[in-house]
């Protein structure tokens, strides 16, 4: 069943205006935030259990509390960078209720004490990117934002950042680097972000859907919020599911629902009545589970880390029984090559060679021995980089492979797939 | 000689005041550039930026081979971005391509004759719901079958 905090309102097309917004209850939350203590909030969203949205899933009270007290400028920064492949719940929030990021963002902004944010929206999101301006400048103009807000003597300032085009500054630190106006390439961690981000300040990075978040938490208590979700997984969450089901789109389950529910409850099963093969249940970084696989699996952090995947962002791709995972691989592959940003050798040299690897099952020119080599390649990738992208790239392989093997070994010895119907694409 | 309008000029100097560093204001203005420069940026507008930005070229030449929505060659009237990435490739986007750049004699990033199109094949858009889609200019446009992706084209002059 699905619970419908954030996207509450999404059916409603007036929510993304003030006026729309304020008629649903919009800026009820914030007053009650300024009042409170900044500590008192953070302390509530420790306490709701909150993990971050965007992918690893780190606590985000916990992130909060590394700020440094050095008396510096400090920043939030919202990640709307949305570039981990098909996920697309943060475009639909920002589209239909950019109110609600703001306002939890300004509350959360409250709580670390920032006087200026970023949201920091991917280039291709030009629709959602007028939304969300034209929604900070309703907020400035209600006195939401700018000097002494309701009152309260608290001062915050807001504004969108547009990217051009590259995944790789969805990485918190590229993406630091890219608003700061030069090439989006990630450092080095430690330091994080928390102690020392945007201009050399310390600086927060949060997924769009975890700033909403907040408000919902500061909005109901977080023992209220936590009675969703499961123990380690507390909360609601979206999830965007796309491939061969009936009814794709987003969804808004406690975390801990069951996946096959979801697919065959919210997303009305498998299109044309064909067989479940296998899902891919995070984003593309997360590795591939097979159908025996998704009857056990739930939507929460824990579950699916036991499977060796993971949450991820929270997309989902289904795939029928006429799917074929060598295809699938090389599409997965090709992004990753695409998007490494080159700095470390394993990650630019090895999603070149997966690539080519996978390539080469497909054109006829590999031999069964280059199926262990791709794991190789794989394996020596983890790990050793600056940033993660290394190991998204890595990981579905080790995943795919060794659970379709067979698949690999029939398209080499045989020269097609060995799933009727699908050609080289 | 590139030179941007006076309203684009407004807004360059609007963004260098806009943020904590003058810096981040090359990625709006390559933006602009690329807006009055029928798709593209070439090197003469990038060594313009870099004397009206007061920002050495080579800095703004950084930026600029950084990003992939920029593009450093000219591109047709239309440029038809046609997602590829999992969701879109399983709604059959790769033979979609094909069957455009064969209609109409081109090879992917290459201008049509008549100047009208580009064809490229890009990463999720963050539609995939919608699948399959592409982007053409600004506009996304998704639910797509091969006829009316056809006849959408058609359309375009
Ligand atoms: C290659 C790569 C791409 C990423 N892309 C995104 C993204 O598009 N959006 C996002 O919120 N986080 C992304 N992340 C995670 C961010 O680095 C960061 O952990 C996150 O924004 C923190 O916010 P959260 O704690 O609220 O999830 C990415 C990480 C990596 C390694
Ligand atoms: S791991 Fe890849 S994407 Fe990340 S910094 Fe290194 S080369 Fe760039
Ligand atoms: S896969 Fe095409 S929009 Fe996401």
């Amino acid at each position: 069943m699905e619970v419908k905090l954030l996207s509450e309102h999404y059916g409603d097309d007036n929510f993304k205006t003030l006026e729309g917004y304020k008629v649903k209850g919009g800026y009820e939350v914030l007053p009650k935030a300024l009042k409170m203590k900044p500590e008192e909030i953070i302390a509530e969203v420790k306490a709701s259990g909150l993990r971050g949205r965007g992918g690893a899933g780190f606590p985000t009270g916990v992130k909060w509390g590394f700020l440094p007290n050095n008396g510096e400028t400090r920043y939030l920064l919202c990640n709307a960078d949305e570039g981990e492949p098909c996920t697309f719940k943060d475009r639909m929030m920002m589209e239909k209720a950019p109110h609600q990021l703001i306002e939890g963002m300004i509350i959360s902004a409250f709580a670390i004490n920032s006087p200026k944010s970023y949201i920091y929206i991917r280039g291709e999101y030009t629709y959602a990117a007028k939304v969300v301006e034209k929604a900070i400048k309703e907020a400035y103009d209600a006195g939401y934002l700018g000097k002494n807000i309701l009152g309260s003597g608290f001062d915050h300032d807001m504004d969108i950042y547009r990217g051009a085009g590259a995944y790789i500054c969805g990485e918190e630190t590229g993406m630091i680097s890219s608003l700061e106006g030069k090439k989006g390439q990630p450092k080095l961690k430690p330091p994080f972000p928390a102690v020392q981000g945007y201009l050399k300040k310390p600086t927060i990075v949060n997924n769009v859907e975890t700033l909403a978040a907040v408000k919902y938490i500061i909005r109901d208590g977080a023992d209220s919020y936590k009675k969703h979700g499961t123990e380690k997984s507390a909360g609601t969450k979206l999830f965007s599911v796309a491939g061969d089901v009936n009814k794709p789109g987003n969804y808004e389950v406690p975390l801990g629902y069951p996946l096959l529910d979801l697919i065959n409850n919210e997303c009305g099963g498998i299109k044309e009545g064909r067989a479940l093969k296998a899902a891919i249940p995070g984003g593309t970084s997360a590795p591939i589970i097979t159908a025996e696989e998704i009857e056990k699996a739930t939507l929460d952090y824990e579950c699916l880390a036991e499977m060796g995947t993971m949450l991820g962002s929270g997309s989902i791709v289904v795939m029928d029984d006429t799917r074929c995972m060598v295809d699938m691989m090389k599409v997965i592959s090709h992004f990753y090559h695409h998007e490494s940003c080159g700095q470390c050798t394993p990650c630019r040299e090895g999603t070149g060679w997966l690539h080519k690897l996978v390539s080469s099952v497909i054109d006829g020119t590999a031999s069964v021995s280059d199926i262990d080599l791709l794991c190789e390649v794989a394996n020596k990738m983890k790990g050793r980089t600056i940033c993660a992208l290394s190991d998204a790239a890595a990981l579905p392989v080790l995943g795919i492979v060794p659970k379709f093997r067979e698949e690999f070994e029939f398209f080499i010895k045989e020269g097609y797939s060995k799933v009727k119907g699908r050609a080289n694409a | 000689m590139f030179e941007l309008s006076t309203q684009g000029q407004e807004f360059v100097k609007k963004e260098l005041q806009r943020y904590e560093t003058v810096e981040s204001a090359i990625i709006p203005s390559l933006y602009q550039v690329q807006k009055e420069n029928d798709g593209w940026v070439s090197e003469e507008a990038i060594g313009y930026l870099s004397d009206f930005m007061g920002i050495p070229a080579a800095r703004i030449n950084e930026v600029f081979h950084f990003y992939t929505m920029f593009n450093k060659k000219p591109v047709g009237k239309y440029h038809v971005q046609v997602c590829c990435n999992v969701a879109c490739a399983m709604a059959g986007t790769r033979e979609m391509t094909k069957t455009f750049l064969d209609e109409y004699g081109v090879k992917e990033g290459e201008v049509t004759e008549d100047g009208r199109f580009t064809f490229t094949k890009v990463e999720c858009l963050g539609a995939c719901d919608k699948a399959p889609m592409m982007q053409i200019n600004e506009d996304y446009h998704e639910n797509l079958t091969p006829e009316s992706a056809r006849q959408l084209l058609k359309e375009l002059k």
